[in-house]
């Protein structure tokens, strides 16, 4: 897989623009980069596993309640611990979930993957475990010690900044190197033609089981971070319109190509903010989900290989190969 | 006594769900398209029942309004939209829909606004049938349960028994075949959806008395659908009567017995049959 | 005649109202190729579909070197030793022809799972598929799609990615269909050459092929064994040529 020169380029920008000094524009990219990650989670899922799931918004939501429980009310949490924590339940609930649902394909495979992230929401929003429909707070974010003295200071929109852009790439070389992999291979192979796999000898299952659990992992951790920026959860984050809204981002960049999900992530967030922009559009912006819901009938109708897709065809005349 | 009444309840909950899941389950089992917006129809209804006895003052003049309405919205959309997605793949159908699911909401807010409504029952079935001194059970809501059931007697004479309905049957498991016995698959699919999309605008008419009308009813009665054909077997009308009415009357009884979980009942109740039978309870062949 | 390495005993498939394979009776053995023929709809398929596992018997048993095989799954049956081609292009279209059979040689690999080094850097199981793919002729293929492949070249591949996972059994299903006679007299050689090594069931309509290389023959009827033996005597076979009317001298 080659990484194309805009993301080289776009990883540059990301990387300098603290530089400018505006916390605005921080804040929106650290927000943007988190959903990047989310984004790559569920291409790992969809895209190369062929397991459409609309339920993923329940592993990010379960990492950021898990960062909003385990932190003492007032004081930071400590990230050498909480961190691998968080990821270790949201993947511990993404075994649990899988080992139900990974034997069902197509359309059962949405609908079951749906119901149990509903599960999830109405567990939070109508009991006391995580302050029911009101949500949490979470007051301080956690601390980067070593050693006692503090390596980054994650109240710092900076130090902040860095570490998601850290993890952001992170999370990209990872799963850039577990695609390349034998495992990789069988599991695109299993989305490909999951029949063929298993009469090669392929228990197809466990694959689809596997990938399953990382990306409940990866969006955990994703959930986590997101948490620690806005300092607040709810129930929402863990909704299917999350879950449908991480799709849209999927297929607006072009699946099956790892780096869509950030292009899609980018794309999606930056257009709803000039959407909802009152700036623009003044009392009609309230509306935003109008022209967004019709932007999305569009792109699923005329470009569904996503902007990425659309790049490829633009530099190769000859038809792409993808789905 | 105060039991019977809430099964009662519960079994008119679901066979308003199998109403809906009906609907949802034969624009699937025939068409093939997952339509997430299924629970937006339910919603155009209500509101359509509201706004429309509120123009003509009364219910029964709203509801075959409405209900033409809601019929000529989906043949449209068949024909616009829907017709498009039947070689798509699901994810496609996923996302379309739900772009349709957020213009619909917008499209509620900007033309009918945001607020809750209520829905006068008709003064004909505002009358309770008592039980014992004290209770009495409303007749509008054995209303609702009779008109569910009269249409489940109907679609099952219609499916089982007329020579339409053994149309769709082929149409479902060999389209090309019956395209070249001169059926116009075109105009069968589209009545289809129109018809599956109707009965979600009725459910929604009807059930708009005793559920009131309000912002996002659509989604999250579209989920316990969903539930309802996971559970039945998508594509299975027999299975999503029987599952309906068990999830309908869990969920009714499950408030009173354990309030706080009762949202969450309905999910454990999926989670073991899927345990059980990963296809469903009826699998469709 | 060596013990047989697959015996399958009163197999019976019924679907809904219909009985596929009827109580079929067989055996394979290393050095024997075993063809099965018959009409169109005699239950050929769906008989390699039970014995290898992609679909499940209603019952009788399925030996593979002594142990019962009829409740395993097609994944577990492919690792204890039984490989086979698909009638229908089963291949995945997407990838390279040498991607194809790469992704088979791993399935036998050590480190199947293994998530940090990249798969083409096993040099072992690269060298597997690159061997299957000489063996069947497409070596000079193998970095075309194997979408675009023609339905000849397709076959072929689809008997690598087999060879490719070093089966015991094969079981192949019609993997001359559609081939050229250049291509059909190269799989016969092929096939007579593989015998040597493996247990093989072959099910075919080119009846040239099958009386090259059967050393058994089974003709199903309606899902039923009706007649097995040497293939003169099946040739000779009243009874067979009643079934056939004759079928036996043409390609079906």
């Amino acid at each position: 897989m080659k990484t194309p020169v805009i993301l080289i380029a776009g990883s540059i920008g990301i990387a300098l623009l603290p530089l400018t000094g505006s916390v605005f524009y921080m804040q929106l990219l650290s927000k943007i980069m988190v959903l990047a990650i989310f984004a790559m989670s569920l291409d790992l899922l969809v895209g190369y596993g062929g397991l459409v799931s609309l339920g993923h918004a329940a592993f990010f939501g379960v990492g950021a309640y898990a960062i909003a429980l385990l932190s003492p009310k007032y004081e930071p949490a400590s990230f050498w611990l909480t961190f691998p924590l968080a990821l270790a339940i949201a993947a511990a609930l993404a075994l649990v979930i899988g080992l139900l649902v990974v034997r069902a394909t197509g359309v059962y495979f949405i609908m079951v993957t749906l119901a149990f992230a509903q599960m999830l929401y109405y567990l939070f929003h109508d009991t006391k475990l995580g302050g029911g429909s009101d949500g949490l707070f979470l007051y301080a974010r956690p601390e980067l010690k070593l050693a006692g003295a503090k390596l980054l200071n994650l109240e710092a929109p900076v130090h902040f900044y860095y570490l998601v852009f850290a993890l952001m790439l992170g999370v990209f070389f990872l799963l850039r190197t577990i695609l390349a992999s034998p495992f990789g291979h069988a599991l695109s192979a299993v989305r490909v033609n999951e029949q063929r796999m298993r009469s090669l000898g392929f228990p197809a299952l466990w694959y689809k089981l596997a990938a399953f659990v990382l990306a409940g992992g990866l969006a955990g951790l994703a959930g986590y971070l997101s948490a620690c920026q806005f300092g607040f959860v709810n129930p929402e984050i863990l909704s299917w319109h999350y879950s449908a809204g991480v799709l849209m981002m999927l297929i607006l960049g072009g699946m099956g190509r790892l780096y869509g999900a950030v292009v899609g992530a980018f794309a999606f967030v930056l257009l709803q903010e000039v959407l909802a922009s009152d700036r623009l559009f003044g009392p009609l912006a309230k509306h935003w989900q109008l022209p967004m819901g019709v932007f999305i009938v569009l792109i699923v109708l005329l470009a569904p290989s996503g902007l990425t897709g659309l790049a490829q065809l633009a530099k190769q005349p000859r038809a792409a190969v993808d789905g | 006594m105060e039991l019977l009444i809430q099964l009662l309840n519960g079994i008119q909950y679901g066979l308003l769900l199998f109403l809906l899941a009906s609907g949802l389950t034969l624009i699937f089992g025939i068409l093939g398209v997952l339509n997430l917006a299924h629970g937006s129809f339910y919603m155009v209804g209500a509101y359509l029942a509201f706004w429309l006895t509120e123009r003509t003052g009364s219910l029964w003049v709203a509801i075959p309004l409405g209900l033409a309405i809601v019929f000529l919205l989906g043949l449209l959309l068949e024909r616009g939209l829907f017709s498009r997605l039947y070689h798509r793949d699901h994810l496609h159908q996923v996302l379309l829909t739900f772009g349709l699911i957020l213009i619909f909401e917008e499209l509620r807010s900007v033309l009918l606004g945001d607020d809750v409504h209520g829905v006068p029952v008709p003064a004909l079935l505002s009358q309770s049938i008592p039980l014992t001194e004290t209770l009495s059970y409303p007749i509008y809501r054995l209303f609702i349960s009779g008109v569910c059931l009269a249409i489940a007697a109907g679609m099952y004479a219609v499916i089982q028994k007329t020579k339409i309905g053994m149309m769709i049957r082929a149409g479902s498991t060999n389209r090309e075949m019956v395209q070249s016995l001169g059926i116009n698959i075109g105009l069968l699919y589209t009545l289809v959806f129109a018809v599956g999309v109707t009965l979600a605008g009725l459910a929604g008419m009807i059930a708009a008395p005793v559920s009131s009308v309000f912002p996002g009813m659509g989604n999250q009665i579209i989920i316990i659908c969903f539930v309802v054909a996971i559970i039945g077997g998508i594509g299975s009308i027999k299975g999503a009567l029987v599952a309906a009415l068990m999830i309908g009357i869990a969920d009714t009884v499950g408030v009173v017995l354990l309030p706080e979980f009762s949202g969450v009942a309905v999910y454990l109740l999926m989670a073991v049959v899927l345990l059980w039978r990963p296809q469903g309870l009826f699998k469709v062949a | 005649m060596a013990e047989p390495v697959l015996k399958a005993a009163r197999v019976t498939k019924h679907f809904r109202g219909l009985t596929a394979v009827d109580n079929v009776t067989l055996d394979l053995a290393v050095g024997e190729l075993h063809a099965v023929i018959g009409p169109n709809g005699a239950g050929k398929s769906t008989l390699v579909n039970v014995l290898s596992g992609d679909l499940a018997p209603t019952s009788g048993s399925i030996q593979l070197n002594g142990r019962e095989v009829a409740r395993s799954s097609a994944d577990e049956r492919s690792r204890l030793g039984i490989g086979r081609s698909y009638q229908r292009t089963n291949v995945f279209a997407p990838f390279t022809v040498l991607e194809n059979c790469r992704l088979a040689a791993q399935s036998r690999s050590p480190h199947p799972l293994n998530w940090w080094r990249r798969a083409v850097s096993y040099r072992s199981v690269t060298a597997a598929a690159e061997q299957a793919l000489a063996a069947v002729g497409l070596e000079s293929r193998a970095g075309t799609i194997a979408g675009t492949l023609s339905h000849g070249e397709q076959r072929q591949l689809d008997l690598a990615m087999c060879l490719a996972t070093d089966p015991r059994v094969l079981l192949l299903d019609e993997p001359l269909g559609g081939t050229g006679p250049q291509e059909a007299a190269r799989m016969v050689r092929l096939l007579d050459q593989l015998r040597r090594k493996h247990a093989i069931l072959l099910v075919e309509h080119d009846m040239d092929a099958v009386f090259a290389l059967a050393q058994v023959l089974t003709v199903m009827v309606n899902g039923a064994v009706l007649a097995c033996g040497k293939p003169e005597e099946i040739r000779l076979s009243a009874e067979v040529q009643r079934a056939y009317l004759g079928g036996l001298e043409n390609d079906v």
